[in-house]
């Protein structure tokens, strides 16, 4: 609503809104800070909680309706995303992992959802909280695995010659330890964003479009087509930045049970 | 004098700062955006030609040019969050 008012406030010119106006909410829940991120969170929770539970309730042995998406997802974790990453011995980090995958999806997918048009991970508390987990889950998997031996085996990894330590340790440091984690949430974070401050862009130039004088309607092929385009192609970025998160939470995983390569 | 120059002399200290913030955020994702494209593209295309050459391991070339995409696009990406930073902080 505030964007139609943004854009008309004008008299049909072009007004962009302001990036606080595109992804601060009102408190929905006043006093406790609950706005529509939250909401989101809560829902992503909530939601595939629910999917599973439905799924579990099941007793056929030919898997029907709602079982078919559950397996199906669990399916394409293990097949996609941990063997590919981590291997056999991966499979005991399904849950996680599949939580992380669905967390992160149904955060994404809000973003072309009527009603909340907005993706949760458009704001970076959430991702950098999944990445400081993911951060301390592998640091934490390569202590267990490997005990001290572990900082050693990735800070001097086998096989260099002994001066380039000078060189190898403070990148291995910095890129393993300290920017790891802020990278990984920056990924997630900028993709939703970028995506939805696109769709804001294509909405707000539909709106200006239709506000125009009769004879620029065909303008809306472009603008009004982009937003569906867009719109399309934010699914697909929804699901691959999910796919993307998760795999990059198991290789690092992966990288902590067998540090040598 | 040229027509940006009477332009900046028009302006007050906050707005040559906004002006100049502008810029910058414009050149910072537009450099940022230089060296990902190429990578990327160049990323792809190979994984299409690996995924061509030998069709029955297209599944973990797919995977594993995911993972290449995200590790590259991760640059622009920060170049983008540097645009958001200079523009709206």
């Amino acid at each position: 609503m505030s964007l139609l008012l943004a854009a008309e406030s004008e008299g049909g010119g072009l007004e962009f809104p302001s990036l606080t106006q595109l992804v601060e909410w009102p408190d929905i829940i006043d006093p406790i800070g609950f706005n529509k991120i939250a909401l989101i969170h809560v829902l992503s929770v909530v939601v595939p909680a629910l999917i599973f539970f439905l799924a579990s309730r099941q007793k056929s042995l030919v898997p029907s309706g709602v079982r078919t998406i559950a397996e199906g997802t669990i399916e394409f974790v293990e097949k996609q995303i941990i063997m590919q990453a981590i291997g056999p011995d991966g499979m005991k980090y399904l849950p996680v992992l599949l939580s992380y995958f669905l967390f992160v999806f149904f955060g994404n997918i809000t973003e072309v959802i009527p009603f909340f048009q907005m993706p949760a991970n458009a704001r970076i508390a959430g991702p950098i909280v999944l990445a400081l987990i993911s951060w301390a889950m592998y640091i934490g998997i390569g202590v267990k695995n490997h005990g001290m031996g572990y900082f050693k085996e990735v800070l001097f990894p086998p096989g260099v010659p002994p001066a380039l330590y000078i060189l190898v340790t403070p990148i291995e440091l910095l890129s393993n330890f300290i920017l790891r984690p802020f990278s990984h949430a920056v990924r997630l974070f900028a993709n939703m964003l970028a995506g939805h401050i696109l769709l804001v862009t294509f909405g707000v130039l539909s709106i200006t479009v239709a506000g125009m004088a009769i004879g620029w309607i065909w303008l809306e092929v472009f603008t009004f087509g982009g937003l569906v385009a867009f719109t399309a192609f934010e699914m697909f970025v929804s699901l691959i930045q999910a796919f993307v998160f998760t795999i990059l939470a198991a290789v690092y995983i992966g990288g902590s049970l067998h540090p040598a390569h | 004098m040229s027509i940006a120059a009477q332009v900046l002399a028009q302006l007050d200290g906050a707005e040559t700062k906004a002006a100049a913030a502008a810029e910058g955020a414009g050149f910072a994702y537009g450099l940022a955006a230089i060296g990902p494209g190429i990578g990327i593209g160049y990323l792809v295309g190979q994984a299409v030609q690996a995924m061509a050459r030998q069709p029955e391991s297209a599944g973990q070339v797919q995977t594993t040019m995911f993972l290449g995409v995200a590790f590259t696009e991760a640059l622009a990406l920060i170049g983008f969050v540097v645009f958001i930073l200079l523009k709206f902080a």
